[in-house]
Order: C-alpha cells, then structure tokens, then sequence
C-alpha cells in the first residue's frame, strides 16, 4: 500500500509578515487584500489547493 | 440435451438481464459486455450440465463447479482492480466501498446464472419441459429482484438544507463544512451551490450514513446524475458531506451542472446502501440499551 501525506499547507499568503513564522511552506507576503486575493487564487488554481482564510489575515493553501 | 439446452438459455437470458446498463455507466462499452456475457455463457453451461452429468454417474464433471467458482472469484479481482485504476480519473472518484460493492455484484451474478442453470435443466431433466420453463420464469424474476437492494430513501429523509456563510466558514444549516477564503468562491457556491440534509431513521441507519465509503458512494452518485460545476484545479468545489456529530445527520453540499433541487433529492434517495457499510447496532443488546 502507497502511505502518502494527503493533507499539508501547500503555501501561506499573508499581510503581516511577523504573524508567520519560518516553516515547510513559502510564505508570499502581500501588500494589500486585493493582492492577496489574486496571489491566492493563482497559486489555488496551479496547485491545486483550497484557500483557507484564518481570520488574522493569513490565508493558507491545503492540498486536501 | 433439451434440459441442458434449457438450463444454458434461461441462464444466459439471466445473464443478458443482469447486465442492464443504467446510469452508473458500468459496463458501457462493447468489450466490457464481451466479456461478461461470455463469462456468463460459460456458468449456464457449467450450471446446466451438473444436473444431468450427475444423474448418468459421471461425478467427475461435478467437479468442475469448484473450478468455476475459483474462475469467478477472480472476475471480482479485476473489476475491482479496473475500477480502482480507472477511479482516479474521475472528477469525484466513486470509492473503494462503492468499488468493492460492484465487484462483488458482477462475481455474484455469475454464481445466480449457474444456480438458474442448474434449476431448470435438473428440473427439466427430471420432469418436464413445461416445469423448467415455469421455473425458468421464476428464477428469472427472482433474479430481478435480488438486483435491487435497500437505498438511501428507505433508511433516511432527504431534504433540503439551506448554505449560508459566517465569515469564511461554510454551513449547510448548523453543520459546519469548510473555511473558504476567496470572496469570489463563497459567491460562487452560494449561486450555484445546494445542499442537503439526510436525517437516518434509526440508529442502523445512523451507523450507514456514518460509512466515509457511504458518504462518497453518494456524492460520486448525485455528480454523475446531475453534472458537476468543477475542474481538477478547482479542488474547493469538490462535493463533500459532512456529519453532525451530535444526531449523526449528514449534509451534503454539490455544486451541480444543473440546479435543480427536487433531481437532487431524488439522485441521493436513490444512491445505493453499500454492503460494506451495512451494520446493525440495534441487533445487539448494548446497541440497544444505548439507543434510548
């Protein structure tokens, strides 16, 4: 049987650099909402994820 | 020879029943059909000649149901292995309980054509031509009947659920779905989106809808049937239900090519229980006992 990690954040698109820290996915630091909403659905559409919206001003791309 | 002759008719006409092709759209192409159909020829032959080869002490040939049966067993293996393969190239993949439900049919129906064949010619045999085409008949009609089991509609309502949003996160009523960040997204499946609530009778019924296997069986059905509003990069509109963890109600959300509430309620109603997800908590005692 092929075990695979199905569920991991692809990518963190943020306003606020200070509120990620260092870790396994990019970071893409967008400079307002707009950006940040184009930025994501780019990266949703090429990866294949789902933007989840953490309500601080991070979105976070899964590969579910 | 007439009761042999029989037995392989009646066999083979229950095979060409079986293999009606509905909206599952399995087999749907000529070779599939190729193959079942031979297969199928070959148990009414096997089933249709045991009767009498018995009868004139030739025990010999009687042994040659256990090869048949190994030889079937292994039809199972391939659909289930073709399916698997094939699955991943749906948009909304049907599951290995649904899978492994199909595999199971097609080696059983194999098992049905022998039993019928066998019937007739050994009834054929011993008494009449008359007798084994009544019994023919009503094998026949038995054999429809075995294809249809229990559905959704008989063991839960279905009806409507309304989606709403608060903030990102997505609710088809109080059951909570997902967190959606796009604006752009929520609109859309707030537009194109319809959910719906399926509340289980009883705790049997409870312990099915709780199946993931189940779950997928029923969104891979209502997709096929009412079209699906996806692509594979658009992963966020993947039909997906979720369960209310405190009545064990499921809700499903779709966003369907054609929005239409009334087909979706009657897709789901429809979607087969899955014999791998059947249990039955209330046949035992403490399932019982915890039930009230």
């Amino acid at each position: 049987m092929k075990t695979q990690i199905s569920k991991y954040i692809l990518a963190v698109v943020t306003l606020d650099p200070a509120l990620v820290g260092s870790g396994g996915a990019p970071v893409f630091v967008a400079r307002d909402r707009a950006e940040q909403d184009r930025i994501a659905t780019y990266l949703a559409r090429i990866t294949e994820g789902v933007v989840h919206d953490l309500e601080n001003g991070v979105y976070i791309l899964v590969k579910h | 020879m007439t009761a042999t002759l029989l037995g392989i008719g009646f066999g083979f006409a229950a095979r060409c029943l079986m293999l009606r092709s509905d909206y599952r759209q399995y087999p749907a192409y000529p070779h599939g059909y190729v193959t079942h159909l031979s297969l199928g020829l070959i148990a009414a032959l096997l089933g249709a000649l045991a009767v009498p080869a018995l009868l004139e002490r030739e025990f010999t040939a009687v042994t040659f149901l256990s090869l048949a049966a190994t030889q079937f067993r292994d039809i199972r293996e391939i659909e289930r292995e073709t399916l698997s393969k094939l699955d991943i190239s749906n948009l909304v993949a049907r599951g290995p309980d649904y899978i492994e439900g199909i595999a199971r049919v097609f080696e059983a129906r194999n098992y049905l054509v022998m039993l019928i064949a066998l019937l007739v010619s050994g009834l054929t045999y011993l008494t009449n031509v008359l007798a084994g085409i009544i019994m023919g008949a009503f094998a026949l009609l038995g054999a429809l009947r075995l294809m249809r089991g229990p559905v959704i509609g008989q063991i839960a309502t279905v009806r409507p659920g309304r989606i709403s949003f608060k903030g990102p996160n997505l609710f088809v009523e109080d059951i909570h779905f997902m967190n959606l960040a796009r604006e752009e997204v929520r609109r859309t499946v707030l537009a194109r989106g319809l959910g719906v609530v399926i509340e289980p009778f009883d705790d049997n019924a409870r312990e099915i809808l709780a199946n993931n296997g189940q779950r997928m069986a029923i969104a891979h059905d209502a997709a096929t049937q009412l079209g699906i509003y996806r692509d594979v990069d658009t992963a966020e509109f993947t039909p997906i239900l979720r369960r209310d963890l405190d009545t064990g109600r499921i809700a499903l959300l779709i966003l369907p090519l054609e929005k239409d509430m009334d087909c979706l309620v009657s897709a789901v109603k429809n979607v087969p229980v899955l014999e791998s997800s059947t249990s039955r908590p209330l046949k035992s005692r403490a399932g019982r006992g915890a039930a009230d």
